[in-house]
């Protein structure tokens, strides 16, 4: 059986922070996954807090009103300056990553106001630069938005986001161009594709051709699907600004998303560069305990059951739509990896959900409750294990997709996981713990 | 160690998991053949999607599945669990019963037929195999790429040097499931491999055995591969049930007993493969598990060298991370550089093909030019065929780990 300081479950953003900033303080880290994580389904942004529920202009300012009146929202056990720390930590981690000088930026402090690939107007507290030019607070500033999409990409659709964009009432004026080019060799090309075929100069240099001959204002900015690069985004985006002389951001697209799969190469690669392993198809299905706490994971790794031994855990395996909470046809939950108490499950006869799309639907706050440790609580508000914190989708009390909140919180409490086991580690006299000193 | 709850193969059945695909097209991110060839649309598209349009008889839609290297890394990156290379692998059997199964396929699927054939005459075979005109003949004849990496014939076997070698009397022992590669091309890694782990004071039997069937497997020759892999299993069963573990130096065939053989040929039922498949190991799975319990000699010298390590996808698809790395981080000085490269694209016979020689060898352009842009005099690999593809590509020695481990420990 191995043994490591910590051992991690789940890629995701939650996962990965955790496990950069474990093995970056120089611990032994494993992590174990089922498969890769939800960063190549995101936007590649980190939305820390979009709307309360009214639109959020201050995430910093609107923060402690917002958690005030939800006393089990996840972001009460990181706090404002928690949330500060794990994105400054971000910051440095990509511009001092593989793929600099393509960097972050961005703060608590305001939300960027970034459009969608349908035309709305998106509130984000900290983005890739290659986006930040699509920033609406300030209207149209003169020119008009060119929003440039290609008819072989079937997941960006230009006409429809330029018209949406013109029709939203901020004062932006929008339109669209649709080229015919194609990166040569391709069959179906999806978004990784193309990003691929734009760290190549030459198809940049069509691409600039192409949008230029279709005329461009003095103050317009030009929008791209988020396809701008994957080897070198830095350099296919300042390439497209400096051949067509305006400011160009990137929108992101459907999944597989470019600035999703980017940030993950990043934390991969600082992982692998600090030591630490990730072990895919490796699924968590249950624990080994010693008393409150958990001394060995038992992990299906194909047909065979093996044993992870660590001293801490950190769980990060998502919510509903990743796995890491199950739900089934009789509306009993579970946690899968561990079998954690899941709190939040409207009981039977119960209201589950409401009518509205975006209405508060009682079972969107499902999920493992824990304390300011992180750690899982059981129904009466007592920590079940001693050296397990959870991270991420799987807690209950937030509502992301409506707060525009989801990597936030998977970042704060992932790396605030992390500064908890290091905190700990520090203190303890324990022999594995004492290499994950800083 | 032990095997999970009895309904692994019951609940996670290969076809059934198509309907936890949600379609996020992870998969397509990481396909190495479909990045480098529109040929191929990607695992998704041929997996998932297209296997609901396969129904019973009736004849497969798409030809494009056949351009699927079986490479598993689809499998491996999928979040859902869903058996994305395993239902390509039976799809392209069906596929191929269908359409009929070209003469090339049959040859290169048995690797044993031609180390038989090959070894008695070994440099007669050498030289034909290396003779430009009849390697165009074989390529216009049967379809053999005439620069596809072919092995050479060692002139011998392991399997005569084992029998011929006196075991070391141990109480700890194991079971050495050697494979086609090492008998006919490379016995010097299998005596290397017993050496290594006399060293550790493990004694090593060497069963009779014969291929895996996973060649077969990949040709969609699925009665022919449940065949070999059934009496192989019995071959070494009675190890297993003894309580001996079983090593193999061949990453891919070790994953063909330990899961491929009862998930993609559906031998649940196989007793003698259910008791293999819990007891087998890669070799450097095994070695890292001994040094986990204290139990591997250690004493190394230092190799004053760099090499570049690629892990290749097959020994990936084990779900045990890079061994190969730990055990080299034992020996003092030598520097191992980590290729992040996925595939080096021959995957087994894929690569050997005259329409997919191209195909692979772009498929593998980016470990290439990591090997030679770090130029070390030495590459490192755990997959024969992968090792072979390595050094046609870039000219430089490719070795197994076992090999490095061996000299380390003072043996060569």
């Amino acid at each position: 059986m191995s043994h490591h300081d910590v051992v991690v479950v789940g890629t995701g953003l939650a996962g990965l922070a955790a496990a950069v900033r474990l093995a970056e303080a120089g611990a032994r880290v494993l992590v174990l996954a089922k498969g890769i994580g939800a960063t190549h389904l995101s936007g590649g942004t980190v939305d820390v807090l979009g709307y309360a529920p009214e639109r959020v202009e201050r995430p910093a300012d609107a923060l402690g009103a917002f958690l005030a009146a939800r006393p089990g929202h996840p972001y009460n056990h990181v706090g404002g300056d928690g949330i500060r720390t794990a994105l400054a930590w971000l910051e440095d981690r990509v511009a001092n990553g593989s793929l600099a000088p393509y960097a972050y930026l961005g703060s608590l402090d305001e939300n960027l106001l970034l459009p969608t690939a349908i035309g709305v107007p998106r509130p984000s507290a900290f983005v890739p630069a290659t986006m930040a030019g699509g920033d609406l607070r300030r209207g149209g500033a003169g020119g008009d938005v060119v929003v440039v999409g290609f008819r072989a990409l079937k997941d960006f659709h230009p006409a429809l986001m330029a018209d949406a964009l013109g029709r939203s009432g901020i004062g932006v004026s929008a339109r669209s161009v649709e080229l015919d080019l194609v990166p040569e060799g391709r069959a179906d090309v999806n978004a990784l594709g193309f990003a691929r075929a734009f760290d190549v100069p030459a198809f940049r240099g069509q691409v600039v051709a192409q949008v230029a001959a279709r005329g461009l204002g003095a103050e317009d900015r030009v929008a791209f699907p988020a396809v701008l690069g994957i080897a070198d985004p830095h350099g296919a985006w300042t390439g497209l600004e400096h051949g067509l002389g305006r400011r160009v951001f990137e929108v992101p697209t459907l999944p597989p998303s470019v600035p999703g799969m980017r940030l993950f190469a990043i934390l991969r690669e600082a992982l692998r560069r600090a030591g630490g392993t990730v072990l895919l198809n490796n699924v968590v299905v249950g624990a080994e305990r010693e008393g409150p706490r958990v001394s060995a994971l038992r992990v299906r790794v194909g047909l065979r059951e093996e044993r992870r031994g660590a001293d801490w855990v950190v769980l990060a395996t998502g919510g509903f739509a990743s796995g890491g909470l199950e739900l089934d046809s009789r509306w009993a939950a579970r946690e899968t990896a561990l079998g954690l108490p899941v709190t939040g499950v409207p009981a039977a006869g119960d209201e589950r959900f409401r009518s509205g799309y975006f209405d508060d639907h009682p079972i969107a706050r499902a999920g493992v409750a824990v304390d300011r440790e992180l750690r899982p609580l059981d129904s009466a508000g007592d920590p079940v294990l001693e050296n397990v914190l959870v991270a991420g989708a799987t807690l209950a009390g937030a509502e992301p997709w409506k707060e525009k909140s989801g990597d936030g919180l998977s970042l704060s409490t992932g790396h605030r996981a992390a500064e908890l086991v290091l905190a700990a580690s520090t203190t303890a006299a324990d022999p594995h713990a004492a290499a994950a000193r800083i | 160690m032990a095997a999970h709850d009895g309904d692994v193969l019951g609940t996670l059945l290969m076809r059934e998991s198509l309907d936890h695909c949600v379609k996020c097209t992870i998969c397509e991110t990481f396909c190495p053949v479909s990045n480098v060839t529109p040929l191929f649309p990607g695992p998704k598209y041929v997996g998932p999607q297209a296997e609901r349009f396969r129904v019973g008889d009736e004849p497969s839609a798409d030809a494009s599945l056949d351009y699927c290297s079986g490479c598993g890394i689809c499998t491996q990156v999928c979040p859902q669990g869903v058996h994305i290379a395993e239902i390509n692998t039976q799809a392209r059997a069906h596929l191929k019963a269908t359409n009929g199964v070209p003469l090339r396929d049959r040859i290169l699927a048995r690797p044993t037929l031609a180390g038989r054939l090959g070894t008695p005459v070994a440099p007669v075979a050498n030289w034909t195999l290396r003779n430009r005109a009849l390697r165009r003949l074989a390529e216009q004849t049967i379809g053999i790429h005439h620069r596809a990496p072919m092995p050479r014939f060692a002139g011998r076997t392991f399997q005569r040097w084992a029998r011929r070698h006196t075991a070391l009397a141990s109480e700890r022992r194991v079971a050495f499931f050697h494979g086609c590669g090492t008998n006919y091309y490379e016995p010097r890694l299998g005596e290397m491999t017993v050496a290594l782990l006399e060293h550790s004071g493990i004694g090593v039997d060497v069963p009779k055995q014969d291929c895996c069937g996973l060649p077969l497997q990949s040709n969609g020759l699925f009665d022919d591969a449940r065949a070999y892999v059934h009496r192989l299993a019995e071959r070494l069963a009675p190890h297993a049930r003894a309580g001996v573990d079983i090593v193999g130096t061949s990453t891919s065939c070790t994953l063909m007993l330990k899961r491929e053989a009862l998930e993609i040929l559906e031998l649940g039922d196989d007793p003698a493969l259910r008791a293999v498949s819990e007891r087998v190991f890669d070799i450097c799975e095994y070695l890292l598990a001994l040094h986990e319990r204290g139990e591997l000699n250690t004493d190394f010298q230092p190799l004053a060298e760099t090499v570049t390590y690629h892990a290749p996808c097959q020994q990936q698809g084990h779900g045990i991370g890079k061994p190969a790395m730990e055990l080299m981080a034992l020996i003092p000085e030598l520097e191992v550089i980590e290729s992040d490269a996925t595939c080096c694209g021959v995957a087994g016979t894929y690569g050997l093909k005259r329409e997919k020689y191209d195909i692979a060898m772009d498929v593998g352009a980016g470990l290439f030019r990591q090997v030679a842009d770090n130029g070390s005099d030495r590459a490192v690999c755990d997959s024969e065929t992968c090792r072979w593809q390595i050094e046609h590509a870039t000219g430089v020695k490719t070795v197994h780990p076992v090999e490095m481990l061996h000299r380390a420990s003072g043996l060569a």
